[in-house]
This record gives structure tokens, C-alpha cells and sequence, in this order.
């Protein structure tokens, strides 16, 4: 099995199953029946295949595994190289992981255009899983960009009442952060010739260059994570896109920033990063406190899950730039269980905006009286989310946490006050929603999860559980990785410029 | 006397005869013939398409070295006669529903088409000229075909005008490099200005030849006329505009610039820079508030055209090379847009407002989703072939140090994203007010469908437009 090409099997296999869709033809309810069912089976299929990566994966070495290569651009060393290490290895799977689930939770919430619905998840599903496992900076960038198409079309066609200012808004932005790290892309290409990743992480750039390339990079990846100040576009996306939109923005998307910084600025730029390391600290520490004040007072139940996903990715990004094993190993953990969860709460939201409609807090109150299953799940991602030992939430910020002490403890207690404000808006966004007392005369018909509901559930749970009380299972296979990403760093800044590291 | 080689004009001798049969042919044949003169002129092209690499791969002049024939030439008249044939073929169509059929319409495209033939392979200030104004004055009388109608009349003539007066300064700018460099022959300029000093009056004069040729390709400062001849003139016409000449006259500035006057990089950088970056913010800042779908092609084009002029102003093999890529896929993009734009008819009539495509997505799904592809390609979007003309232009501007004009461009993109956005927020977002007819003609059905299926394959496929734009490039500076 080894020499298959796994990775673009799983890359491709999802664009097949839309293209297959796409011939589905005939009467509308047959269409949309039609299209759910290959949807599902296509994104599952897709799913399992990526556990073959998995397994196939060998948590020894650093290097980067599976690798397929094909020549692409003519006369140019870009080529079409997908690989996956122990960094990129699991957002490969939360990315196929999470995409049979977005495709239940629409079963029934998606009623119009069901078939260019379908299409649009797996074109998106082929997007993000190609990012990840791309190898190439050109490569990347065009799946990294190519995320956006989908995405737009989904926030826009079945999103809520200003899903059009959300659409542009969430394209334009990031569109604009992403040219001008195309601009670095090609800069890189004529510094080093090629824009093969695994050549490039241990290529020296000149430091004066490292520093433009940096604030290029960091111009795309802050947009993307989003860091304070420009997260404004995503309470706007998160609003108006509809559930199954929400969560692969929450779970993967804002992953993709910072992957990027894992896997491009540390390593490539390390003198950079090392500058301004200084400036991420204070960006995310503002993210942190800031968009949890904000959370605070928030109406709308998933306008605060995505404020709170601002001030989770705070926590990503200071992890990140600890650059300590346990700083990076946590940040990389808080991503795929804060991909976890709040695809779960978003989720969640979802299941009651489908009875009722809306998604103002003010509205519900008492459910538990009427919904105990959905008040037990709730209340399992909620913890999750506030970082209650047992759950996935927990590990992260703790390792993020214990590589900030290590840098400066200034950072960490800074940060630490998001623990504190972080269940301070999630068990008060509980409280209002399930319990009190049931006054509203049209809960008191609300009907509990259904089966499809607790299969999409159940899975997440399992998985936030799993996360919680084993993680090495997680860890295990990204140490080398992580360990070698450090070791490269730590030379660089001992040796001073690269230029001379070099010559030596 | 000893007989020029007319081999190497192979393709433009033989559009030229068939022009010239096909004007006789409709004059017998009046105008039930329209439509059958215009099968032939298609057949004409292709024919020719098919004899120009026969011309030539290898750099050769004739007629005493007036005309020249390269691998460039030989590249961008494949790209002009691509255009010209698919513009006629979805011409057809549209000249039998309008009930416009004259003869006189293949014909003058054939002859438009010569002219741009001609003007790709002009070494001559005077060839450049001749061919240039039989293109002119071709497309002057196309623009104002529809002669009922008022808007195609103002647009015939604005064009005239304004285009006359380009030509004017043109023609006063070859006189002036005549005058002070002493030939018109484009190896002999540069022959002269290689050695010994370049006189101030060569400079002027071709700042001349250069604002006269900015016209063509409708260049800020020289695209006033753009949007208003789009809109007035007949949607083939303007597809045909946006597009054939276009491409004619970029290959003749890349000729004259790189070719005679290639010592004066220098002194042209400037200029091309300049009107590089005002057309990229013309373009993408003056469709903002654009309604109708033609103009807001026009300001597209001019957009587009600034990316192009990217390519030049770098000024070497890879700008070059990104230039043509970047012609290539524009003439794929525009050419289905335009398609798309000819298919849009209420009851008949054929709609320009860019409202009139609301809620396309779910009354035409193929045609809305080919329309997308388009519209995120040319904002620049990877996957889409878009993208790639401007990574192979920006990538010539990094590698030669353009880092201002690159963000120039990148930043211009996102603001033209927002106007190819609004496109596709209309057709997918938007409820459908009064649907478009049903039932697309089959040749605009397979032009859509061709272009939209070229420009998602070529991000797989790229090898080989790249090469051979490569190749054509680097036949320019080989020589």
C-alpha cells in the first residue's frame, strides 16, 4: 500500500466525487438525495484513506513522508510535490475529519441547491487537505488561495440576511493578505531558485531579506488566523455563513494561518521571527483579553463562539512563537482541539438555529428541561472550550502556557487572564441558553437531538475525550518534526546571520 | 530584379486574395450570402493559422526587410487569428437574430485581421504604419455597423476621431525618428542608436509612436474612448475589440520597444511604467461603479492591459514571456465573457446591464458557473488560468527588482476582485427578476464552454502555452 500516491488520492479523491455530481441529473428531490448520499460516501472514503496516511506514518523522523513529485511548470523548478510530517500530519485528518460531519449537519439544514452545495464542500475539502500537504510554496498558494472560491460561494449563496457584505468582506480580506505573500513567494524563487518547501526550510536567506518576506508572510497568516486587529471579518463570516460553513472556517481554515507560520515563517525565516516575536506576543495578548471582553457581551451565540476562536488562536500564535518544544507542540495541539471544538459548538448552535431560527441568546433559556442530550453535549464542548483537565482543550493551553513561562512570563501571565475570561463567557453563554427556567411558549415544543444529530456528535466527542486523557497518541508523532523545527532555529539565532552559517 | 520571398507572407497573401473573392463573392451573391461568406472567412483563418508556422520558426525578413517573420510573430498571429475566428463564429448568430446581415461584416473582419497580421510582423516605421491603419479603418467602419442605432453611430465616430488623431501623432512621431535617426528600418535603427549618442528628437518621436500605440491598446492615458466605443458598438464587435487588436497592437509596441529601440530601454522604462500603473488604477478603481456589463469590460480591459504592460516594462525575456502568457489567457477569458455577455437576450433582445444577470445560477447553472470561472480568473484567483498570467508578470517584475510596480499590481488586483465579485454576487446571490432566454445558441454554448474547460485545465497543463511563449520571447531577443 505504501507506494500508492496516498496523499493525492486523499487531495483528489473529494474533486472526483464532485465532478461526479456534477453528472447527476433529473427530478430535484432525486438530485438532492443523490448528491447528499455521494457527498457523504465520497468524504468518508476520503476520510479513511487519510487514516491509511496515518498509519502509514512513521512518527521516527523528521522527514517529510509520502512524498509524490511530478514536474508541473515548465523551466522552472516548481514542481507538484505533496508530503506530510509530523506537523502537518493531523490537519490533514481534521480536515477529513471534519468534512463528513459539516456534510450531516446539512442534511436537512440545507434544503436549496443541494447538489452545487455538495460540489462546493468537496471542491473546499480538496483545497484544504492540497494545502496541507503541499510542498511546493507555488503549490500551496494555489490551494491556499483556492480555498477561497468555494468558500465565498458558500458563505454568499446560503448564508444568512448580510451574508453578501460577509462574503466580500471575508474575500477581499484575505485576498489582500494573500498577494502580497505571493509577491514573497516569487522573491523567494529568485533568492533560492525553487520553491521546493523541503529545500527552502534550510535554505539561508539574507537577514534583511528575512525580514521583508517575514511581514509578507505574516501579512497573509495574520489575516487568515485572524490576530487582533484584523479579525474583523470573521464574526461577519462566522454570522452569516451557514452552519457546516462555520465549521470548516472555525476548524480548518484558521488553521491555515498557523500552519503557515509553523511551517514556513519559523523555519525560513528565523532571524525574523526571532525580531518580531516581540510584536506577535502583543498582537495575541490583545487578541486574548480583548476579544474575550468582547465575547462577554456578545447576543448572538455564534458571533461569541467566533470571538472566542480570536482569542483561541491568541493562544496559537504565542505558542507558536515560544518556539519551545512545549510552546509549538501546544500550539499545534490547541489548533486541531480548538478545530475540534468549535466546529462542535458551531455545531451545536446549528442544531437549535435549525428549530427555531435564531441564534439570539436572549431567546432560549431552560433547555435542558426539554433537551437533556443536547444539554450534556453542550456542556461537554463547553468545557472543552474553557480548558477543563480531561478534555482537549486543556493539554494546549497548558503546554502553550508552560512554553510561555520558559520565554517570558510576562507573556504567559498575560495570557493566563484568558483562562479566566474564557470560561467566564462560555458558562455564562450556557447558563442563558440551557438553563433557567423554560418561559417561551415555543421551546416547550423543541425537540431533543435526533439520531443524524448524535451521529455527528458522537464522533466528537469521542474525539475530544480521546484528546484529553491520551495525548500522546497525538504528540507522539509530531515530536521529531517539532524537535527538528526547533533545532534549526536555535542554530540560526547561535550563529547570527545565515550568510556566514553558510560559508561555515 | 530579384523577387522578394513571398513564402514568409504566406498567410496574410492568402487572407488578403480570399478577402478580396469573398467581396466579389457577396456583391454576386448579395446578402443571403452573409452567412456563408462568413463560414468561409472562419475557414480563411483557420487556413491561414495553419500557414503561419509553415511561414516560419526562424527569424526572416523579406520585402527588403519591411516584413519579418519570428517565433514571436509567428505566436501572437496564432493568438490574433484564435481571436478573430472564434469573434466571428460567435458573430454569426447574432448578425441573423439582429437581422444585420451584410456581407460587408466577415469581410471587414478578415480585413481587420490582415492588418493585424501585418503589424505583427512590421520592421519598418511605414509598414507598422500601413498595417496598423488597415486595421483602423476596418474596425472604424465595424464599430459603427449598426448604423440605426444612435449609440453605434457616436461610438463609430468617437472612435474615428480619436483614433485618426492617434494616428496622427504616430505617424508625426515616425517623421521625427526619421528625421533625426535617418531610416525608418527597424534593424537600421538599431544599428544607429547602438552606436553614438541618440539624439533628444528620437526620444520624442517615440514618445509619439508610443502614444499613439497606448490608443490601441487603450492605455491610460490614451483609454478615454474605451468604455463609450464598448458600449455603443455591436457586443461581437466589442468582444472583437477587447481582444484581436489588442493583442496585434501589444506585440507591435513589444516589437518596436524591445527591437529599434531596445537601446533606449532606459528612456522608455519610464513611460511604460507609468502608464503600466495609471491603467492598473484606472481599470480597477473606474468599474467600481460601472452598471453595464460592456463598460465595465472596457475598464476590465484597461485593467488588464496595465498588468500586461507589466511584462513590457521589465523589458527582458521573462517579462516578455509574461506578457504573452498574460495575452493568451486574456483572449480566452474575454472571448467566454463575451460569449456569455451575446447570450444574454430577454425576449430577444440582447441585455447589457450587469442586474440582467441576476439569479443566472439558477436559470442557466452551466452558463453561470462558466461565467464564474471567468470572472475569478480574471480577478486572479489560482486555481484559474488568470492567476497565471499574473504570476508569470509579477514574477518578471520581482526578479528584476519592480518590487513597487509588483505591489502595485497585487494591491490593484484585490480591488478589481471586488468588481469581478459583484459579477458572480449577482448571479449566485441575487433572486432571479426576469429570467434570460432559454435556449443559448450552440457556437456560443461551445465557446463558453471550450473557454471556461481551457482556462480551469491550464493550471494542470501549463507546459505548453509556457513553452511556447518561452520560445517566442526568446526568439525576440536571439535575434
Amino acid at each position: 500500500m505504501t507506494d500508492w500516491p496516498l496523499l493525492s488520492i486523499t487531495t483528489f479523491l473529494p474533486l472526483l466525487g464532485a465532478a461526479f455530481i456534477l453528472t447527476i441529473n433529473g427530478e430535484a428531490k432525486v438530485v438532492a438525495r443523490n448528491a447528499r448520499n455521494v457527498a457523504l460516501l465520497t468524504s468518508i472514503a476520503t476520510f479513511l484513506v487519510s487514516l491509511l496516511v496515518w498509519a502509514n506514518f512513521n512518527p521516527g523522523t523528521a522527514d517529510f513522508q509520502m512524498v509524490d513529485q511530478a514536474s508541473w511548470l515548465p523551466g522552472f523548478d516548481i514542481s507538484y510535490k505533496m508530503g506530510v510530517d509530523g506537523i502537518s500530519l493531523f490537519f490533514v485528518l481534521l480536515s477529513t475529519f471534519l468534512t463528513p460531519l459539516c456534510i450531516l449537519s446539512a442534511w436537512e439544514a440545507v434544503q436549496t441547491r443541494v447538489k452545487e452545495y455538495m460540489i462546493a464542500f468537496l471542491i473546499l475539502e480538496t483545497m484544504m487537505v492540497g494545502m496541507f500537504c503541499a510542498l511546493d510554496l507555488v503549490l500551496f498558494y494555489t490551494f491556499f488561495e483556492g480555498v477561497l472560491i468555494p468558500m465565498f460561494i458558500i458563505i454568499g449563496v446560503w448564508g444568512g440576511p448580510r451574508r453578501v457584505y460577509a462574503a466580500f468582506k471575508f474575500f477581499l480580506y484575505t485576498l489582500l493578505g494573500s498577494v502580497l505573500m505571493l509577491l514573497a513567494i516569487l522573491a523567494i524563487y529568485f533568492n533560492a531558485h525553487t520553491t521546493d518547501i523541503q529545500v527552502l526550510l534550510s535554505h539561508p536567506f539574507p537577514a534583511a531579506l528575512q525580514s521583508w518576506l517575514w511581514l509578507a508572510f505574516f501579512a497573509s497568516f495574520a489575516v487568515k488566523v485572524p490576530m487582533w486587529p484584523v479579525h474583523t471579518w470573521l464574526p461577519d463570516a462566522h454570522v452569516e455563513a451557514p452552519t457546516a460553513g462555520s465549521v470548516i472556517l472555525a476548524g480548518v481554515l484558521l488553521k491555515m494561518g498557523g500552519y503557515g507560520f509553523l511551517r514556513f515563517s519559523l523555519p525560513m525565516f528565523p532571524l525574523a521571527s526571532h525580531d518580531f516575536a516581540p510584536l506577535v506576543y502583543t498582537l495575541s495578548i490583545v487578541a486574548v483579553i480583548y476579544t474575550s471582553l468582547v465575547a462577554l457581551v456578545q447576543e448572538d451565540m455564534k458571533k461569541l463562539i467566533a470571538y472566542s476562536s480570536v482569542a483561541h488562536m491568541g493562544f496559537v500564535t504565542i505558542g507558536i512563537f515560544t518556539v519551545q518544544v512545549q510552546g509549538i507542540e501546544g500550539a499545534i495541539y490547541q489548533m486541531l482541539s480548538h478545530g475540534i471544538v468549535a466546529s462542535a459548538l458551531f455545531l451545536c448552535v446549528g442544531v437549535i438555529y435549525d428549530r427555531m431560527h435564531t441564534r439570539e441568546i436572549a431567546r432560549y433559556g431552560g433547555l435542558s428541561n426539554r433537551m437533556p442530550q443536547y444539554a450534556f453535549v453542550f456542556m461537554v464542548f463547553t468545557m472543552a472550550s474553557v480548558g477543563l483537565p480531561g478534555t482537549s482543550g486543556f493539554v494546549g493551553e497548558f503546554l502553550v502556557l508552560m512554553g510561555a513561562f520558559q520565554v517570558n512570563s510576562w507573556v504567559a501571565a498575560f495570557a493566563a487572564l484568558g483562562l479566566i475570561l474564557g470560561p467566564a463567557y462560555m458558562l455564562y453563554l450556557y447558563r442563558r441558553v440551557i438553563f433557567g427556567k423554560l418561559t417561551r411558549e415555543d421551546l416547550k415544543s423543541i425537540l431533543d437531538l435526533s439520531p443524524r444529530e448524535v451521529a455527528v456528535f458522537v464522533p466528537l466527542i469521542l474525539v475530544v475525550l480521546w484528546m484529553g486523557v491520551y495525548p500522546s497518541s497525538f504528540l507522539a508523532p509530531m515530536h521529531a518534526s517539532v524537535a527538528k523545527l526547533i533545532n534549526d532555529y536555535q542554530l540560526v539565532q547561535t550563529a547570527g546571520d545565515p550568510a556566514s552559517l553558510a560559508l561555515r | 530584379m530579384e523577387l522578394p520571398n513571398f513564402s514568409l507572407a504566406l498567410p496574410e497573401i492568402f487572407i488578403a486574395l480570399s478577402a478580396m473573392a469573398l467581396l466579389v463573392l457577396g456583391a454576386f451573391r448579395k446578402q443571403e450570402a452573409t452567412q456563408g461568406i462568413a463560414i468561409l472567412a472562419i475557414i480563411t483563418m483557420v487556413v491561414a493559422a495553419l500557414l503561419v508556422p509553415a511561414a516560419g520558426g526562424n527569424r526572416a525578413e523579406t520585402f527588403g526587410g519591411m516584413f519579418v517573420v519570428d517565433g514571436f510573430a509567428v505566436f501572437s498571429k496564432l493568438l490574433v487569428l484564435v481571436a478573430s475566428s472564434l469573434c466571428l463564429v460567435m458573430s454569426i448568430n447574432w448578425l441573423v437574430k439582429e437581422k444585420l446581415e451584410r456581407f460587408e461584416y466577415p469581410v471587414l473582419v478578415l480585413l481587420a485581421t490582415l492588418g493585424m497580421l501585418m503589424m505583427i510582423s512590421a520592421n519598418n516605421l511605414i509598414s507598422l504604419y500601413l498595417g496598423l491603419e488597415l486595421q483602423s479603418l476596418a474596425l472604424y467602419v465595424l464599430a459603427a455597423y449598426q448604423r440605426d442605432s444612435g449609440r453605434a453611430t457616436e461610438a463609430g465616430l468617437k472612435y474615428f476621431v480619436l483614433g485618426s488623431l492617434a494616428s496622427g501623432m504616430l505617424l508625426y512621431g515616425s517623421s521625427l525618428i526619421y528625421g533625426f535617426a535617418g531610416t525608418t528600418g527597424f534593424d537600421d535603427l538599431a544599428k544607429v542608436l547602438a552606436h553614438g549618442g541618440i539624439p533628444v528628437g528620437v526620444i520624442v518621436g517615440l514618445v509619439f509612436v508610443m502614444a499613439g500605440l497606448a490608443f490601441k491598446i487603450s492605455a491610460v492615458p490614451f483609454h478615454m474612448w474605451t468604455p463609450d466605443v464598448y458600449e455603443g458598438a455591436p457586443t461581437p464587435i466589442t468582444a472583437f475589440f477587447a481582444v484581436a487588436p489588442k493583442i496585434a497592437a501589444f506585440s507591435l509596441l513589444v516589437r518596436v520597444m524591445v527591437g529599434p529601440f531596445g537601446e533606449l530601454t532606459a528612456q522608455w522604462q519610464q513611460v511604460v511604467i507609468f502608464v503600466s500603473v495609471a491603467s492598473m488604477l484606472a481599470g480597477s478603481f473606474g468599474a467600481i461603479a460601472q452598471n453595464n456589463i460592456k463598460r465595465l469590460m472596457a475598464y476590465s480591459s484597461i485593467g488588464h492591459v496595465g498588468y500586461g504592460l507589466i511584462g513590457l516594462a521589465v523589458g527582458d525575456q521573462v517579462g516578455i514571456r509574461g506578457l504573452l502568457i498574460y495575452l493568451a489567457i486574456y483572449l480566452f477569458m474575454n472571448v467566454g465573457t463575451f460569449a456569455i455577455i451575446l447570450a444574454m437576450r430577454q425576449k430577444g433582445r440582447l441585455m447589457e446591464g450587469i442586474d440582467d444577470l441576476a439569479g443566472m445560477s439558477k436559470t442557466h447553472p452551466m452558463m453561470a458557473a462558466a461565467m464564474a470561472i471567468f470572472m475569478f480568473s480574471m480577478a486572479g484567483v489560482p486555481p484559474m488560468a488568470g492567476f497565471w498570467g499574473k504570476f508569470y508578470v509579477f514574477m518578471a517584475a520581482v526578479d528584476k527588482g519592480f518590487i513597487a510596480l509588483a505591489i502595485i499590481g497585487v494591491l490593484t488586483s484585490v480591488v478589481s476582485a471586488y468588481y469581478y465579485l459583484r459579477i458572480i454576487k449577482v448571479m449566485y446571490f441575487d433572486e432571479p427578476k426576469e429570467a434570460l432566454d432559454r435556449g443559448v445558441s450552440g457556437s456560443l454554448s461551445f465557446i463558453m464552454g471550450v473557454n471556461a474547460l481551457l482556462i480551469l485545465v491550464f493550471t494542470f497543463v501549463p507546459s505548453p502555452l509556457v513553452s511556447s511563449a518561452g520560445a517566442a520571447a526568446a526568439s525576440l531577443f536571439g535575434g
